[in-house]
């Protein structure tokens, strides 16, 4: 009796193989698309995924988070077909055959404790916060008490993005360094004194975004350039190498108009 | 024995050698595979700079790489940490060992054992919602992320070796020694500190050994409540341990910043070693003693 049922299963299971193949040949797009990169381009990628695997059935999509530069790293190594950086590439890396095309827009926001009676900073005052000129939040149009400055770790894209845009490179006097965007807003909302920097997509209401030279961080002030703390989220490919056939679909579709709808659902600004 | 039964027996012995080998060889493997790879940015940076620098800069344009600051955070977290869940964790492990009626004794068992298994990405998230701004509110900090912050949450996550295996030995010690001090005219308190915990002082000692290993290799909970800034270890400054250091910046790492992130690895391993070392030995003198 138990052998029957073994052979049964057996059978069942070649059959399943065989008619898989069959469904390959097929012209039916089939294959895996591998993503590995930025842990910001979470929610983007993530819609970007589901919506192209509903639309291709025999395709799977996976992203692996693990930061923007471990996932330039692993298009290099050909460990994925894609890799998501929310950073320009560097010369060097450009100069190691890879090419960028940049997929959307994504504003970091400047947050603050909801408390905070500060609604409003310049570019240069939030500089001079982060690189511990001002100290205390009266000197910045606040109440008196000392400034606590959260931002990430060294090497977080957000962290390269932000500095990089408020020319404080190197010089942030942080109070934390955190691993993760939910950890920077868990412990702003913690902090009635606290200041950090986190992608706009992600930014809840349990802190206050500030406005940056009066401009709000919105879709549409990020995307016209108004917003200046914003950065692109870019799709990494080699440049000699062709995308197999399902990765290559994948990145037209990511590019196309098609795309805008839910890249801009999932916070970011679509590039095209 | 027919020669079936013992090719049998052979083969079992061989499958449980291979199984046992197993073992042995990832050890060996990690360990050749630490040394490996973190020998190279020590060599490049120079070990005098590695061990004793004090700035850790890893990304700036002229990076340095002194890991000074989270060999002494770790150091003093672990000691901290020691300090406070020692005594904690030795008068309970007496009051369960030598006092407690049956019933305390199995619930509070329980909660220590449930102690044990609450993953310590939760002690790190409680710390981050309860204790950072409750040391910010009673000492008046501009930010309660700090060492004291980590200290708090290591002491209660050694908690459960210490009282487990403290409870361990102190239950061992033979009944006629507590009777012969009892029958000299001791009381029951001054038996089992004078007697009891002499008698059981090496396991105590390989409990507090096995409390400093977990503290040391703790790298989630505290990351998330100690703020991760390399600065020199202070009570209410934001710091970071040996661990946090490669743990927060391994995933976005390149180049000369990643093989020293292994080399830091390399020197957390050979803090290991030296406490398993430790350990070791005071289990061998238990045996001898």
């Amino acid at each position: 009796m138990k052998k029957k049922t073994q052979k049964l299963i057996g059978l069942v299971m070649a059959v399943a193989v065989v008619a898989s193949m069959l469904a390959g040949c097929s012209q039916k797009l089939s294959g895996t698309v591998a993503t590995d990169g930025s842990t910001s381009m979470e929610n983007v990628i993530g819609a970007l995924g589901e919506a192209f695997m509903e639309q291709n059935d025999g395709v799977t999509f996976t992203y692996n988070p693990t930061g923007s530069g471990s996932g330039i790293k692993a298009v290099q190594e050909g460990r994925c077909d894609i890799g998501l950086s929310s950073r320009n590439l560097k010369d060097e890396e450009t100069a190691s055959g890879l090419t960028a095309t940049v997929l959307a827009y994504d504003g970091i926001a400047v947050i603050v404790h909801p408390d905070n009676p500060v609604a409003d900073l310049d570019v240069e005052t939030i500089a001079k916060l982060y690189t511990g000129e001002i100290t205390n939040w009266k000197d910045a149009g606040g109440s008196d008490a000392a400034v606590v400055l959260i931002g990430r770790e060294a090497g977080s894209g957000t962290r390269d993005g932000f500095e990089s845009i408020t020319g404080t490179e190197d010089a942030c006097q942080y109070r934390q360094e955190l691993t993760s965007t939910g950890d920077v807003i868990t412990a702003v909302s913690q902090n009635p004194d606290a200041i950090g920097y986190a992608s706009l997509a992600s930014v809840s209401d349990s802190v206050k975004a500030l406005t940056v030279g009066g401009v709000a961080p919105t879709e549409d002030t990020v995307k016209d350039g108004s917003y200046v703390i914003q950065r692109p989220f870019v799709l990494v490919t080699k440049t000699d190498a062709k995308l197999s056939e399902a990765a290559q679909a994948f990145f037209d579709f990511a590019t196309s108009a098609d795309a805008s709808d839910f890249i801009s659902k999932a916070g970011a600004v679509a590039a095209n | 024995m027919g020669k079936h039964q013992r090719f049998i027996e052979n083969l079992i012995h061989g499958i449980f050698l291979f199984l046992g080998l197993v073992t042995v060889g990832c050890v060996l493997l990690i360990t050749v595979y630490l040394i490996l790879s973190g020998i190279p940015a020590i060599r490049q940076i120079g070990l005098l700079d590695f061990l004793l620098g004090d700035t850790w800069e890893s990304t700036a344009k002229e990076p340095s790489f002194g890991i000074l600051p989270f060999i002494l955070t770790s150091i003093y977290g672990t000691a901290g940490a020691i300090l406070f869940g020692v005594p904690v964790g030795f008068f309970t492990a007496v009051y369960l060992a030598k006092l407690a009626p049956p019933k305390v004794k199995a619930v509070v068992e329980s909660a220590v054992s449930l102690l044990a298994g609450i993953p310590s990405v939760v002690y790190g998230l409680v710390g981050m919602l309860v204790l950072v701004p409750g040391i910010r509110q009673l000492f008046h900090v501009p930010d309660g992320a700090s060492l004291l912050a980590a200290i708090i949450v290591l002491a209660i996550m050694i908690l459960p070796s210490i009282i487990k295996v403290s409870v361990t030995a102190l239950e061992a010690v033979p009944q006629e020694y507590e009777d012969a001090s009892l029958a000299l005219g001791a009381t029951p308190i001054e038996t089992y500190f004078r007697v009891s915990a002499p008698a059981a002082k090496s396991g105590i000692a390989a409990a507090v050994v096995l409390g400093v290993g977990r503290a040391i290799g703790e790298a989630m909970a505290v990351m998330m409540v100690s703020g991760n800034v390399p600065n020199m270890p202070s009570l209410f400054q934001s710091v970071r341990f040996l661990t946090t250091a490669v743990a927060s910046e391994m995933a976005y790492s390149s180049g000369l910043q990643r093989q020293a992130l292994f080399s830091i690895a390399l020197v957390l391993y050979l803090f290991v070693l030296l406490l398993n070392a430790a350990l070791n030995f005071f289990l061998k003198r238990k045996k001898e003693g």
